[in-house]
């Protein structure tokens, strides 16, 4: 009898079962497995083909003395910062900027977003054109006869980072402007009503009233602007290949080169490992206040 | 930045309560509009510059100014990064980087969609013991960095024989957009009244009578919205292109990356931008076509189910 009923259990559904085997298999096999298996290799001293002979921390010692790999994170907390910050500020003010009922809105939202669309590699190539000394912005502001101006981002060591950022805000922004948009619209109009009726000035009203109620908006926005930074890499290939020098290298391009280039698999194992583990630093604190709470809740 | 904190409070002097009409050159709308103008100009300066550099002879390139309209319009840049310009030893332009990355897009598009749909529908309609534990799974997926996923993969496409070609890449791609595309299939899935699914199970119907009469003929919106999402992400992919295919089957946004960082030869600027344009192209018409409904497809990701 029971036996019976397991077996009805097992067959029942079964369709929707076999529908679900590319998924079943992506996340056991890809997603769990495959982490698993990368995470495990980093403790081995695999080089052109992945072995089992275990070195301990052995890798992520060499990992943390490696200079070039320091210079790496450096750039990614710096960038990732930076772009936080101006990707959200930049984002609140264009979609409150237009919020205010103004014409043309459809016009300025495909402009804003139309770069969006675009891949990082296109993104790139295009301001290293714009940010190239001797054709681009510093050639035009001289030709207008300031002689000694300089602008010359990409070739500075200094400051190749921040020629890395206008171009990473010129293809982001556009997006978070719309997520913040959406999450502005989606505030109750009785809101500003009742503002209005208690005589709050209106930007009283954003900082004090709508800033707080768009934390999942902004959280959101957070997490899926900080996931995409820790993958930076297409950007960076394409406007300063990692140069000058090793200035604008970041850990995505150092996970590539000692994987496929370099043929010392167990650096690039753990490195990605070491990038796993700062998304997870950023996703678990997320997921716990998000999913977390509402089950006590 | 500045400006729009200076903004708010101009407004709230400016602007007495009441019903009364505004003026049209208010301080406050010099604020709104000044600053959507000059975030205007940022965004479409790239646009600006590359069609312009694409439409002139090099050696108006090195005389004149980037942001000036060529004097002597020539489509030659246009030509010759279709057609002849060089990535190491081929010469035969971008069109082979075009047309590997549509044979590319075209499977990776419909398997990726098929897959998803139908596991939103049963994430939905015919959930089982367990399957929300891997759509949970599914949706952390989507923020493990690939990094960590890319050489197991290798393996695997190695053991299946499919390393370096395009059915390889097909497959990487319909991986990884099976997250966010299951949870957008299974987000609109749910705000399907549960009633219509059941009246068609009472009169019979099963699992894909149901998926194919009922729900897909419902969810075109939805399914627009995949394939905006799905063609502008595969056309720009770069990391997956680099790693799982070929020098022969490199997609398009990986062979403009190999001629325009190309050490050899004399730089072509006129021909980089053009080249840059057309693999911008794709993309760049699909968002103008498709409106709000791109809107749609990035914000999926971000709504909650």
């Amino acid at each position: 009898m029971a036996e019976a009923q397991r077996t009805t259990r097992m067959w029942r559904n079964l369709n929707a079962k076999i529908a679900a085997i590319p998924m079943v298999l992506t996340t056991l096999v890809v997603f769990v497995g495959g982490t698993a298996w990368t995470v495990l290799y980093s403790f081995t001293d695999s080089k052109l083909l992945p072995r089992e002979r275990w070195v301990g921390f052995d890798q992520y010692e060499r990992l943390w003395s490696n200079s070039r790999w320091l210079t790496s994170i450096e750039n990614l907390m710096i960038y990732g910062v930076l772009s936080l910050i101006f990707t959200i500020v930049i984002g609140f003010v264009l979609a409150v900027a237009m919020d205010q009922k103004i014409r043309f809105e459809d016009t300025f939202r495909t402009i804003m977003l139309y770069p969006f669309a675009l891949s990082f590699i296109v993104t790139g190539l295009v301001w290293q054109w714009i940010l190239n000394p001797e054709f681009g912005i510093q050639s035009i502001v001289r030709g207008l006869g300031w002689e000694s101006f300089t602008f010359n981002p990409l070739d500075n060591p200094d400051l190749v980072l921040y020629g890395l950022l206008i171009a990473g805000l010129w293809q982001g922004t556009g997006f978070v402007m719309c997520l913040m948009l959406a999450g502005l619209r989606g505030i109750d109009e009785d809101i500003w009503k009742a503002a209005r009726v208690d005589g709050i000035p209106t930007w009283k009203t954003y900082v004090l009233i709508i800033l707080p109620m768009m934390r999942p908006v902004f959280i959101t926005t957070l997490v899926l602007v900080a996931a995409g930074i820790i993958k930076l890499y297409d950007l960076v290939v394409a406007q300063t290949s990692g140069g000058p020098g090793t200035a604008s290298q970041v850990p995505a391009m150092y996970v590539y080169d000692y994987m496929f280039q370099a043929q010392n698999l167990g650096q690039g194992f753990a490195a990605s490992t070491m990038m796993l583990l700062s998304v997870l630093i950023v996703l678990i604190p997320w997921a716990y206040l998000e999913f977390g709470g509402r089950k006590h809740g | 930045m500045a400006d729009a904190t200076l903004a708010a409070p101009t407004r709230a002097a400016a602007v007495p309560r009441g019903a009364r009409p505004k003026r049209a050159l208010s301080g406050r709308n010099i604020m709104i509009y000044g600053t959507l103008f000059v975030f205007s100009v940022y965004y479409l300066l790239p646009l600006w510059v590359m069609v312009m550099t694409s439409l002139k002879g090099m050696p108006e390139i090195r005389m004149g100014n980037i942001f000036a309209p060529p004097v002597e319009i020539t489509f030659e840049p246009w030509v010759k990064a279709w057609a002849e310009a060089c990535t190491g030893l081929n010469c035969d332009g971008l069109s082979r980087g075009f047309w590997n990355s549509v044979q590319i897009l075209i499977p990776s598009v419909i398997l990726s969609i098929v897959v998803a749909s139908v596991n939103g529908y049963a994430l939905t309609f015919w959930k089982f013991k367990g399957s929300d534990v891997f759509f949970t799974i599914l949706i952390f997926g989507a923020f493990i960095p690939y990094q960590v996923m890319l050489y197991p993969i290798v393996i695997l496409l190695r053991e299946m024989g499919i390393y370096g070609t395009l059915w390889g890449l097909v497959l990487v791609h319909t991986i990884f957009g099976m997250p966010i595309l299951t949870l957008l299939f299974r987000n609109y899935f749910s705000t399907i009244p549960e009633e219509l699914f059941k009246a068609a199970r009472v009169d019979g119907a099963g699992f894909w009578a149901i998926y194919a009469k009922i729900l897909m003929p419902m969810s075109l919106p939805i399914f627009v919205v995949a394939i905006i999402l799905q063609v502008t992400g595969i056309w720009n992919d770069f990391l997956f292109g680099v790693v799982y295919t070929k020098p022969d089957l490199y997609p398009m946004t990986v062979q403009l990356n190999n001629i325009v960082n190309s050490v050899q030869g004399v730089k072509e600027y006129n021909v980089n931008m053009a080249a840059t344009l057309l693999t911008g192209l794709v993309p760049l018409v699909i968002y103008f076509i498709s409106g709000k409904l791109f809107v749609r497809g990035i914000a999926a990701g971000a709504v909650k189910g």
